[in-house]
């Protein structure tokens, strides 16, 4: 099997669907000719043709309508919008129209659009190229959220998502693309071909959606994450000299409870993180998940390990990004040590 | 009749995408693009109805000939001291805008974003308006606020998020900001601040105030909503305010025609709001100068708004992150049939005895002093990561006062 970093294996995923089914096409900003501003989709218009993946004006909102009205149709769009940040535009016809055309219309109409966009920090971009704005879409009844931690994962669940009947937000950890980040953010620069998840098969393959994944075994803690925070979470677990479980959810909504409950009521202790500012963040639903499924097995209070409740500041990158140092210490305030 | 497309035997439908006229490899062709003659628009009154005037929508305003004469209507009859001030920004623009992208390159900051080709479109409108007006610029009118005389070394500590930075740190390089020179914090995002822009012009107008707002947007932004909320506001209320939509040509890979700018000219969708509209030569200063003029007398007079494109190209790439070469032909900006508003400025100031190409060496040379001094004042402080505000101060400003959550998340910082 080729070694693909997360670039090459969003591509390859593409590429797969554009060859398997005529109704799939990809559109957004910078997409077709030039292939993207992080390249994920290069290649593919000159091997599918100008009206398989091809540019769009800059409107994100006007992207999202478009697509919804191709899966009107019957199309299986794929959207990309270019950063997180820009997809605010959007919201009114994801929120109002796209998560609700199956409710509304009993089943009448559906929205079967993948939105990738890439999201997260650690590259200096600011408060317009860092946002992780997961939790406003997971708020939302009739969408799904997807955040892939690896290349492996990245093209089995994106291959899913376009496969799948209902909206599917497709969050990219930008910071992944071209190798793991752990958060140690003096160390070197660690390409994707030294991992194993690398591996990614050429052909099609699925990695279901809901399911979520164990990324690294472990009896003391639980520690639930996506994206770029496992790799930190397991950095972290070695920092804090914690035999911390930690959890790849892989889909938000659809969430793996069970895999979830299984691990916390085994270890009985329990740390959440994410990059995303703290009030209202995922990790509030899950932490109020865990309690439901867990609270007679938890023996500390659970913690949550998050960005600030500010924008991203472009100088305060490190002090903002919720790295292992912080997220260590968690973990040993979680176990009762100090 | 047959009520089924197919059985009356029409053509089937075909998706169409634009593409630009020469990618990478192709031979540059600009040939679509045919400027009328210098003077050759109208120049009507103020008063005139929107309605009256939709030619100028469609034409460009042209003073500059090829003789680097001041010709017809739209010559603003300008002094050599106010061309040469003009001259003197944007050679300074110019010279810093490649300082800083070394700087970048460098690594010494994490972004950079050049105007080259654009100086005009920025300088000439500044220059043309009062210091009270105010500017509500995208990312690429650095030049209006060299105009207004901010401090270079200023925005170096922008570009440097160092610890004499005005916005603390917080900001990405080149998103300045100066309520004093009447120049709004650049948010970054596309479009946004097109009707934020008019909204300054009706509060101005509420207030029975004198001052104006000018708002810019790319001609790919122009896709966005709030250009056409921009527009409607602007035409409801007949806000005072100056719309400059910069037709660069080019929108990262996208060329203009993903923003319908191969259907219609962008400042034709004034027409459709009521809104007058001006399509302008960009690089040609007088040009520039002569309708921010007009637009302004009229915002002033209570006439309402005036949708300007400047029509112009990115010479540059969009950032210190875009490689042009690799979706457009490498030598096009050299080709632009519209030339460079530098050269075309300083060749008019010569054709009038009023400047050699030996004072342009000169002036060229001062301005690379001038962003040398600046920088090395700037880079004293320090340059990304080696100096930077306190970090508590990344807790200030979310709300005008700190609540618990931040308290408690700056002191878990130890900070």
């Amino acid at each position: 099997m080729p070694a693909m970093n997360m670039i090459q294996a969003l591509n390859s995923a593409m590429d797969v669907m554009l060859a398997r089914d005529p109704d799939v096409l990809i559109f957004g900003e910078d997409v077709g000719y030039f292939g993207g501003v992080f390249r994920v989709t290069e290649g593919l218009q000159a091997k599918h043709g100008l009206t398989r993946c091809f540019d769009a004006p800059i409107a994100e909102g006007g992207i999202v309508a478009a697509a919804i009205g191709m899966g009107a149709y019957g199309l299986r769009p794929v959207i990309e919008i270019q950063f997180a940040d820009y997809i605010y535009p959007a919201y009114d016809q994801l929120v109002s129209e796209a998560a609700r055309l199956r409710y509304r219309s009993a089943g009448d109409f559906s929205a079967p659009i993948t939105l990738r966009s890439p999201y997260g920090g650690g590259i200096f971009g600011g408060q317009t190229h860092s946002q992780s704005p997961e939790a406003i879409f997971t708020h939302v009844a009739g969408l799904k959220t997807v955040i892939p931690s690896n290349p492996y994962d990245a093209k089995g669940l994106l291959i899913s998502a376009i496969e799948d009947d209902d909206p599917v937000i497709f969050f990219e950890p930008k910071r992944l693309y071209n190798g793991p980040f752990d958060g140690w953010h003096e160390k070197p620069v660690e390409p994707w071909a030294k991992s194993p998840l690398s591996d990614v098969p050429e052909g099609h393959y699925n990695v279901p959606l809901g399911k979520a994944a164990i990324a690294r075994k472990g009896e003391d803690l639980t520690v639930l994450a996506y994206g770029t925070m496992v790799h930190v979470a397991i950095a972290a677990a070695e920092h804090a000299e914690v035999d911390a479980e930690v959890i790849d959810l892989r889909t938000l909504v659809p969430l793996d409870i069970e895999t979830i409950a299984e691990s916390v009521n085994r270890t009985g202790r329990c740390v959440v993180v994410h990059e995303a500012t703290r009030t209202s963040g995922f990790g509030a639903e899950l932490v109020a998940l865990v309690q439901e499924h867990c609270f007679y097995r938890l023996e500390a209070p659970i913690e949550r390990v998050t960005g600030w409740d500010t924008p991203y500041p472009h100088a305060f990158e490190w002090e903002y990004f919720p790295g292992p140092k912080r997220v260590g210490a968690a973990m040993r305030r979680v176990m009762g040590r100090t | 009749m047959e009520r089924n497309a197919e059985m009356r035997n029409e053509p089937a439908l075909s998706l169409r995408v634009p593409t630009p006229r020469a990618r990478p490899g192709d031979p540059v062709d600009f040939s679509h693009i045919k400027p009328p003659p210098a003077g050759a628009a109208p120049r009507p009154d103020i008063r005139e109805e929107p309605g009256a005037m939709r030619d100028l929508a469609f034409t460009l305003v042209r003073v500059l000939n090829e003789e680097h004469e001041a010709v017809g209507p739209w010559d603003p009859r300008l002094g050599a001291d106010l061309l040469r001030r003009g001259l003197e920004i944007m050679t300074l623009t110019r010279a810093y805008d490649d300082r800083m992208m070394r700087m970048q390159r460098q690594g010494k900051t994490s972004f950079y974003m050049k105007c080259t080709g654009e100086e005009a479109v920025a300088v000439a409108a500044a220059l043309a308006l009062d210091p009270g007006d105010m500017c509500f610029p995208t990312y690429r009118q650095q030049a209006f606020l060299i105009a207004r005389g901010y401090p270079l070394v200023q925005m170096m500590n922008q570009i440097y998020s160092n610890a004499a930075d005005p916005c603390k740190g917080r900001q990405l390089p080149v998103m300045y900001t100066s309520k004093k020179d009447g120049f709004f914090t650049i948010s970054g995002n596309l479009g946004t601040q097109f009707p934020q822009a008019v909204g300054w012009a009706m509060a101005s107008a509420y207030k029975g105030d004198r001052r104006i707002a000018v708002g810019y947007i790319g001609e790919g932004s122009t896709a966005e909503g709030d250009f056409h909320a921009a527009l409607t506001f602007a035409s409801v209320y007949r806000a005072p305010v100056i719309l400059n939509v910069v037709n660069n040509q080019w929108a990262i890979s996208s060329f203009q025609g993903f923003a319908a700018g191969d259907s219609a000219a962008f400042a034709a969708r004034g027409i459709g709001y009521g809104v007058a509209a001006l399509r302008v030569d960009g690089n040609d200063f007088l040009a520039v100068y002569a309708a921010t003029r007009w637009a302004a007398e009229r915002a002033r007079a209570n006439l309402g708004p005036t949708l300007i494109e400047m029509f112009t190209y990115r010479a540059a790439a969009h950032s210190t992150s875009d490689d042009p070469s690799r979706y457009r032909p490498a030598e096009e900006p050299q080709h632009w049939p519209l030339g460079d508003p530098i050269e075309r400025l300083k060749n008019h100031l010569i054709a009038r005895g009023e400047w050699s190409e030996a004072k342009q060496k000169t002036l060229e040379k001062d301005c690379v002093e001038q962003v040398r001094a600046a920088a090395k004042e700037s880079e004293a402080i320090g340059t990304l990561g080696q100096s930077r505000p306190s970090a508590k101060t990344m807790f200030e400003d979310v709300y005008k006062e700190q609540d618990w959550r931040l308290r408690r998340q700056r002191q878990e910082l130890g900070v």
